[in-house]
């Protein structure tokens, strides 16, 4: 199993930070996948080899948070708002939407692997919703329309 | 530390800092309700069924995880915190299957308890609820999700206390769910552990499941038979058509040494005593083949050519060999049958640790060996040989909590990469067989180790300088360290002020075979034959003085035909020493046991024997931990070892109250102040009255025996009370 060397220089740093391993999961996790796109059963046997921790163990945090996932995803993670605030000013809306033109379900990717669907819980935009996250950028006080234009932008990426 | 003073329920309550209050109500017997909450676990609070009223606290506070302060005000019960717990116990049940008729744990689940204290009968979720089947995960862990109220207590056992770490926890929130290591099975110790905690019926064991009914057994407390630990452990047996049959062991009681711990031995094996092979009928050779027989045919043959042997060839042509799994009782009756009856010291045992180097090593040295209990309370450990987590794992429970808990300082020294080092604070390799120098080496001799290599020499030396800082120190050592090593061992430990030893033998209870003298040249209490002491005043002198034959020493006189008679109980030296079967096919073989083993099979003589769950006495566990055996199960036709002894003895026609001191008076007391028969009284009976205890009336009580133990055998005289409440 090989990382990149940012990486690497990544962790080596991570380790220094805590006095235990173990402290280090979720970050390490969380770079890990930006690498890989997943977390494959590689992966995970790696990871907890260097923690010191069973492979149980690293599948328990990795099924706790949903950003974390074991299953490849679409190039592109379009996380659709659905908690109280966006709610209120049309997130169904927006995810029936996206369903639509993806043709996939919640969790679904479209055939060309370039995008996947979530809805996911507040990201912490409410002030400025409905609001969609993909990947790590956000886009906010969205509509059907907007949207759209939003993901033809990274379909030409 | 400080004591504080908290009010509960009105009541004033005082405990240690530090307390939980969960512990502290606990302590003056108000009981708080809980689920996730385990003693000696990790806290989770997980399932809010602890909440507490805590003045000036704005909200219900869960008492498992709150500590103690001083003037802390509590209430455990009002209407508030009746109803939070309804709710609580409400939303349990909201996905709960709700099949206690077939659930094992119906009628010891906590879920049920608590729903029959709290009343929530009645719901208010109308949702179907999610259904899942039952999954087997290893041939004893069957998981059945929907019953399970997500405690995570199996979770905490396995890892934490086991450091097994098999069972998680995977998604979160409502959709959490209990996972095996491996995906769909488990790869782990199958200690059971994780069922016996479980306070539903979501994780059940493949022994036991949808066999009986808790209220339908019978449980009956008594000691494991598989290692020389000794745990306690509460037998459900059932009738059944061959007898009582053992249907589950466990000690959810926590009483005893072991707390609610057994290993996979303890919890499951005891189908053996079941076993379609078993002996039920006494089984004499006729023409050549084992014949089944009956009692008196056995018993009166045994007895008549015992006779004959000792009246014409002499006892030194009869071998005895005892046994690690019998009582002290029978190991007792054992060597003094030997010696008294078949007039032989030609008794010996399959030797495991040496047990005899070990007393010597202590005598004079009050307080020197360290109990079970020890284990779990010493600031700091030292292990030399052994790997406990296999061969001790009551000790390596002991050791693991203990570190975990306490912080105690391990110190582990082995050959192999065993478990345990997981929790050293320093973990020396040494290469194999040099136990025995490295116990020189920490008594100072430099040069011990010298051949061992350089580096296990410059690892050892630091050690043995933080040993020497150390107190209170427990030292556990194998049986590679032997002989002279051992009393290096003891002499090092003797710097350390407050160290206690554990010696390690194999079997259940082969420190008592040890203590009991199976041995050709000690009587019990490593008392040497050859001194005149309590043993042979008691006897009058009729104890042969000159030190008996070894075992390997027996089978070369039956191989050069001097030893005509051999009598095996409960030991199989053919099968489990090698010993060649035909050494012995001139003489008169007796071999009592459960099946027919390899030694059995050259006996002429075979005696279906009772197991140590199936009869009364006491094992003593490889730390000296004296403790009572209960019969708990049973198998028609068998007999305890100890009632053959006695039957063989009466057919050789000897006086068994010379045995077995049982009825009054076994040896008359004359009443005289003077004269004669003066200071001739009645030994036993004055030892049983100042003890308070009656004289037993049946020479097949092996009370009878424990008493004359405890009051000849040094270090075995503990309190009655203590023994029977199992402390
Ligand atoms: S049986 Fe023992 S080792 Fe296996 S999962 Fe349960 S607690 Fe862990
Ligand atoms: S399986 Fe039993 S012990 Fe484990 S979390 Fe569920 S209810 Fe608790
Ligand atoms: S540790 Fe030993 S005594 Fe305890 S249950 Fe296991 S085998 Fe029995
Ligand atoms: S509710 Fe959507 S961002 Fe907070
Ligand atoms: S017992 Fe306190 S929260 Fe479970």
């Amino acid at each position: 199993m090989r990382f990149s060397e940012q990486f690497e220089s990544r962790f080596a740093e991570m380790l220094t930070h805590y006095p235990t391993k173990r402290s280090v999961l979720v970050p390490t996790l969380l770079y890990a996948q930006d690498e890989s796109g997943s977390l494959s059963d590689e992966v995970i046997k790696e990871i907890a080899g260097r923690l010191e921790l069973t492979e149980l163990e690293v599948r328990n945090v990795i099924s706790y948070y949903s950003m974390l996932t074991t299953h490849p995803r679409g190039k592109y993670n379009v996380q659709v708002c659905t908690n109280i605030a966006c709610l209120l000013r049309g997130a169904d809306e927006l995810f029936e939407h996206c369903e639509k033109k993806f043709g996939v379900k919640h969790k679904g990717t479209t055939a060309d692997g370039l995008f996947s669907l979530e809805e996911v819980e507040c990201i912490g935009a409410c002030s400025w919703a409905p609001a969609v996250q993909v990947n790590y950028d956000f886009h906010e006080n969205l509509t059907t329309e907007k949207l759209d234009n939003v993901l033809d932008e990274y379909r030409r990426k | 530390m400080a004591d504080i003073n908290i009010t509960v329920d009105g009541r004033k309550v005082t405990a240690a800092q530090g307390t939980l209050l969960i512990e502290a109500c606990k302590s003056v017997g108000i009981e708080v309700p809980s689920f996730c909450y385990y003693p000696n676990l990790s806290l989770q609070g997980a399932c809010r069924m602890c909440l507490v009223k805590v003045e000036k606290m704005p909200k219900l506070q869960t008492a498992c995880t709150t500590v103690i302060s001083e003037g802390m005000t509590v209430t455990t019960d009002s209407d508030e915190i009746r109803q939070a717990r309804k709710s609580m116990v409400e939303m349990l049940l909201g996905n709960h299957p709700l099949d206690c008729p077939v659930c094992d744990a119906g009628g010891e689940c906590e879920l049920q308890d608590m729903t029959f204290s709290y009343g929530a009968a009645e719901s208010k979720y109308m949702e179907p609820k999610n259904h899942k089947d039952e999954q087997q995960w290893s041939p004893v862990v069957y998981f059945d999700r929907p019953r399970c109220i997500l405690c995570y207590r199996c979770v905490r056992v396995c890892g934490e206390a086991m450091d097994v770490w098999a069972l998680g926890v995977q998604n979160r929130g409502v959709s959490s769910i209990i996972a095996p290591n491996q995906e769909d099975h488990l790869e782990c110790e199958e200690c059971g552990m994780c069922i016996d905690i479980c306070p539903v019926g979501a994780l059940t064991s493949g022994a036991y499941r949808y066999k009986t009914r808790p209220w339908e057994m019978k449980h009956v407390g008594t000691i494991c038979t598989h290692c020389g630990d000794g745990c306690k452990t509460t037998l459900g047996v059932r009738r059944s058509d061959t007898g009582m049959e053992i249907v589950r062991g466990d000690n959810r009681d926590k009483s005893g040494i072991n707390g609610d711990f057994l290993c996979i031995k303890g919890r499951y094996a005891f189908d053996f005593a079941h076993h379609d092979d078993r002996i039920t009928q006494p089984l004499i050779r006729k023409d050549g083949r084992l014949t089944p027989s009956t009692w008196e045919e056995a018993s009166a043959l045994i007895g008549k050519r015992f006779a004959d042997i000792r009246d014409h060839q002499g006892g030194q042509s009869i071998g005895v060999v005892g046994s690690n799994r019998t009582t002290n009782e029978e190991s007792y009756l054992l060597q003094k049958f030997a010696r008294i009856v078949l007039q032989t010291n030609n008794i010996d045992h399959h030797r495991t640790a040496d047990f005899p180097a070990f007393a010597a090593g202590v005598t004079g040295k009050p307080e020197s060996t360290a109990s079970m209990r020890d284990v779990f309370n010493a600031p700091a450990m030292l292990l030399i040989g052994n790997n406990p987590s296999e061969q001790h794992p009551l000790l390596a429970w002991q050791i693991r909590n203990n570190v975990r808990l306490h912080r105690a300082r391990l110190y582990v020294i082995n050959s192999q990469e065993i478990k345990l080092r997981r929790q050293a604070a320093n973990f020396v390799p040494i290469p194999e067989g040099t136990e025995g120098d490295v116990a020189s080496f920490l008594a100072g001799d430099d040069s011990a180790i010298d051949t061992a290599g350089n580096e296990t020499s410059d690892a050892l030396k630091p050690l043995r300088d933080k040993l020497r800082s150390e107190q209170n120190l427990v030292i556990i050592f194998g049986s590679e360290i032997r002989g002279d090593d051992i009393s290096s061992l003891v002499k090092f430990g003797s710097n350390i002020p407050g160290s206690k030893f554990i010696c390690l033998g194999d079997y259940a209870n082969s420190h008592g075979a040890a203590d009991m003298g199976l041995y050709p040249n000690l009587l019990p209490g490593y008392h040497s034959i050859s001194d005149i002491g309590i043993f042979h005043q008691e006897r009058g002198g009729e104890i042969p003085q000159t030190p008996g034959l070894t075992l390997p020493e027996m089978v070369e006189s039956a191989k050069a035909d001097k030893l005509k008679a051999f009598y095996v109980v409960g030991a199989n030296p053919v099968g489990r020493l090698g010993l060649d079967p035909f050494s012995f096919s001139q003489g008169f073989v007796v071999v009592q046991d459960m099946f027919l083993t390899q030694t059995a099979e050259i006996a002429d003589v075979v005696l279906p024997a009772a197991n140590a769950y199936e009869k009364a006495g006491t094992f003593t566990n490889t730390c000296g931990d004296l403790q009572l055996l209960k019969k708990a199960g049973e198998v028609n036709g068998t007999k305890p070892d100890f009632e053959m002894i006695v039957r063989i003895a009466d057919a050789m026609g000897f006086d068994v109250r010379k045995l077995v001191p049982f009825g009054r008076g076994t040896r008359a007391d004359m009443g005289q102040s003077r004269g004669a028969q003066a200071g001739e009284a009645d030994r036993h009976a004055v030892w049983l009255e100042a003890h308070g205890l009656e004289p037993k009336m049946s020479p097949f009580d092996p009370m009878a025996i424990l008493d004359e133990i405890q009051r000849l055998v040094p270090g075995y005289d503990v309190s009655r009370m203590d023994l029977q409440a199992g402390d």
